[in-house]
């Protein structure tokens, strides 16, 4: 049999998994590794940081489907990706992460670049390995796979010692992985599933709360069969916005914190509540002892871990969603709910999202609805964190699954940029588009370099307030207006307290990201009109490289609705009293 | 309320730091732990004493067997089970007290496995009530010393 590397072997398994990708940055404990990547078949994309490459697999397993790959060395380079690894753990995104690591024979002697990588990176990832030799090399990879992707997915790391990336070995990659201790279940429990039927049967005022897992399981068509034959109203997570169609009447859209109003009063109302592969975050359900307190609630998700761990749950359904649903499609009785779905109406027509339209100012709730449009909702759309985020969430009408990126559960600035170029080399034939905070642009905006050198063509929105706006937002409403180190264009020179920026009087705004796009021979093209929003992302659209859009929305916008963090879903506040 | 979980693992490198991590991460307060191989040496058994309400309980059990090296959790809620564990006490002892530290020592079947001019160390093997009761009974001589190990169980009968 034949003999190969440490190094050989990733390779060889890599290809066997049919990685289309690696992201990563080489270094001294992962040279050998690289070496043998050197003019191989797999396309390898060299970030600027290893926290880009970390996001980047992971926008690229987000639109895909597939797992995102990223290598990276010891010490510094593991701790980079620390952050990449926690953001798609929340999330549920099958990513398998390869590090160097020093020679076994030192490892614990604090040698050059070493971390203990696999503590530090325990509680972020799903399972982590450490190869002590390089037999178990082709086995881990496999498990580390097979472990990415399966039951509910996640990251997994594999550290791989450099003496190990040398050391040599018989290969043979196994055919199929069996691990004792491991074992997901996708069949919910028959019995339940008929329980779950009959509450749903006897409802009068059920209420579908989808998330990631009806992505994750490719379930959406259930969910809409579902719905349209029980007359079933869906609200999503943010995660799984796209995965029921917004234009449908009976589409909620968000719940949560600055979920629709209708989403939110339907959840209190409901009698029951069917929630799918959705995990009950914070944001989500408000305060918890008032969220859905006149409902029975079914909680049908793939990790029992998830099931009464924030609230109680009275029909568990352990299971993949997608299974599931099919079950209870075949199950559930045929029901016209016309006076729920009335009630429900009234609700949307009531309060529907709304921003002045009317004022001349350039809103940024404008340029989403913008691109929306012109898009068709058929780009995909990816976000940093913060005001613009969910401002995307709101009018960004994505088609389908799988088209809206998001840090949803770390809430990870930096994510969105680097995971949008991860996502246009998992869909060249995809228009990718950024919409960015110029506070969290910043995180990562190395990786224009990437775009760029790749001939990546990714589109960036900066919806520039000058401001880390979600944290003004707050400290404007819960902090008496004391805008505590939120401002990014304040200089030494500004009065300590300022609380009233002005465009005409504040420090120039660095950087000039017109000239910083330049800088990289990127067009950038700065708004500062409403007028000329169209015309810009016209431009933009038409221009089949990347482009930056440097949009100077109004300063002060907040976002609404809003429910206070720790406040009942019923105390929806719709919009500033001043 | 105490419980007592029993947790079949991989024999492998890091699973207790997983564990641990996983307890400290969810902010599970553990009681007493014991590690130790099973009669199938890639196997080893964690007996762990967790306090909490049945909520907690039943996270710390769905999230044990979320864990990648956990091969089975038994939670001893609800069935038959024996549980022991072992302390050694270093107890205060004078010439006027002797007697009295001795029938303690028979009542609760303990024994004592070093015997110095002013001390004795006594063994007693038992659920962790007795043991604590035995603590409090020769607390008022005076203990200098005590080393518990955590406690073992396992289900009775068929099990």
């Amino acid at each position: 049999m034949e003999k190969k590397t440490g190094s050989q072997i990733l390779v060889e398994s890599l290809l066997k998994e049919k990685v289309e990708v690696i992201f990563g940055l080489p270094g001294g404990q992962a040279l050998p590794m690289f070496d043998a990547i050197h003019g191989s078949r797999l396309n390898f994309i060299l970030t600027r940081h290893e926290q880009g490459a970390s996001h980047m697999a992971d926008g690229y397993a987000r639109s895909t489907g597939k797992p995102g790959v990223c290598l990276v060395t010891s010490g510094p380079g593991a701790t980079n990706i620390v952050t990449g690894l926690g953001t798609a753990y929340t999330d549920s995104v099958p990513l398998v992460a390869f590090t160097g690591q020093v020679a076994t024979s030192v490892i614990g002697q604090d040698a050059f670049q070493e971390a203990d990588t696999i503590g530090i990176t325990r509680p972020v990832t799903k399972h982590n390995f450490l190869v002590k030799d390089v037999k178990y090399l082709a086995n881990t990879i496999k498990e580390a796979f097979y472990i990415a992707t399966t039951g509910r997915p996640g990251p997994v790391l594999v550290d791989i010692p450099i003496d190990v990336q040398r050391g040599v070995c018989e290969f043979v990659y196994p055919e199929r992985v069996e691990i004792r201790s491991y074992k997901p279940n996708y069949n919910g429990h028959p019995g339940q599933i008929k329980k779950a039927v009959n509450v749903i049967n006897k409802s009068e005022k059920p209420v579908f709360y989808i998330g990631t897992g009806v992505v994750i399981s490719e379930a959406e068509n259930e969910v809409l069969k579902i719905s349209k034959k029980a007359d079933i109203p869906v609200t999503n997570t943010l995660l799984a916005i796209g995965a029921y169609p917004h234009d449908t009447s009976l589409s909620l859209g968000m719940l949560g914190m600055h979920g629709t109003f209708c989403a939110n009063r339907a959840i209190q109302s409901a009698d029951v509540i069917i929630a799918v592969g959705a995990r009950f975050d914070d944001r989500c359900t408000g305060k918890v002892c008032d969220f859905a307190k006149k409902a029975k609630i079914i909680h049908v998700d793939i990790d029992p871990t998830a099931i009464s761990k924030v609230v109680d749950v009275d029909i568990p359904v352990v299971g993949d969603a997608k299974t599931v649903l099919k079950e209870m499609l075949t199950l559930i009785d045929k029901k016209e709910r016309k006076d729920w779905i009335k009630t429900v109406d009234a609700w949307k027509t009531e309060h529907p999202l709304s921003y002045n339209r009317d004022d001349g100012k350039l809103h940024p709730q404008h340029v989403i609805e913008k691109i929306s449009e012109f898009t068709k909702g058929e780009a995909i759309v990816t976000t940093e964190v913060g005001q613009h985020q969910m401002w995307s969430a709101q009018y960004y009408k994505a088609k389908y699954p799988r088209l809206f990126l998001s840090s949803g559960g770390l809430g990870t600035m930096g994510f969105g940029y680097p995971a949008g170029i991860g996502a246009k080399i998992g869909n060249p034939d995809k228009e990718v588009i950024v919409i960015a905070g110029d506070g969290s642009f910043q995180m990562n905006m190395q990786e224009m370099a990437i775009s760029v050198l790749n001939g990546i063509n990714v589109k960036v929105v900066i919806l520039n307030n000058q401001y880390l706006g979600n944290v003004r937002q707050w400290q404007e409403m819960f902090y008496g207006k004391r805008y505590s180190h939120s401002c990014l264009a304040r200089r030494k020179e500004c009065p300590q307290l300022c609380n009233t920026p002005n465009r005409a009087t504040c420090p120039v705004y660095i950087p000039d990201f017109v000239k910083w796009a330049q800088s990289y021979g990127v067009l950038g093209i700065r708004v500062t009109d409403k007028k000329d929003v169209e015309p810009a992302l016209k431009k933009m659209l038409e221009t089949k490289s990347s482009v930056v859009l440097d949009v100077w929305v109004e300063m002060e916008e907040n976002i609404f609705p809003m429910v206070p963090a720790g406040a009942s879903l019923d105390d929806v506040i719709t919009r500033m009293s001043v | 309320m105490r419980h007592t979980v029993s947790v079949l693992v991989e024999n492998k490198f890091g699973v207790l730091a997983r564990i641990s991590t996983l307890f400290a991460a969810r902010g599970f307060n553990i009681d007493s732990l014991n590690v130790s191989e099973t009669e199938d040496p890639a196997i080893s058994r964690m007996t762990i004493v967790v306090k909490g309400d049945y909520s907690i309980l039943e996270q710390v059990t769905k999230q044990l067997n979320k864990l990648v090296d956990v091969i089975k959790v038994n939670d001893f809620n609800d069935v038959e089970y024996v549980e022991r564990g072992i302390a050694l006490i270093k107890i205060n002892i004078k010439k006027s007290t002797r007697n009295e530290v001795h029938q303690l020592i028979e009542i609760f079947r303990s024994r004592i496995i070093d015997v110095s001019q002013d001390s004795i160390i006594v063994e007693i093997t038992g659920d962790g009530d007795k043991i604590r009761a035995f603590i409090k009974m020769v607390m008022p001589y005076g203990i200098k010393e005590t080393c518990k190990t955590g406690i073992v169980a396992l289900g009775r009968g068929q099990r």
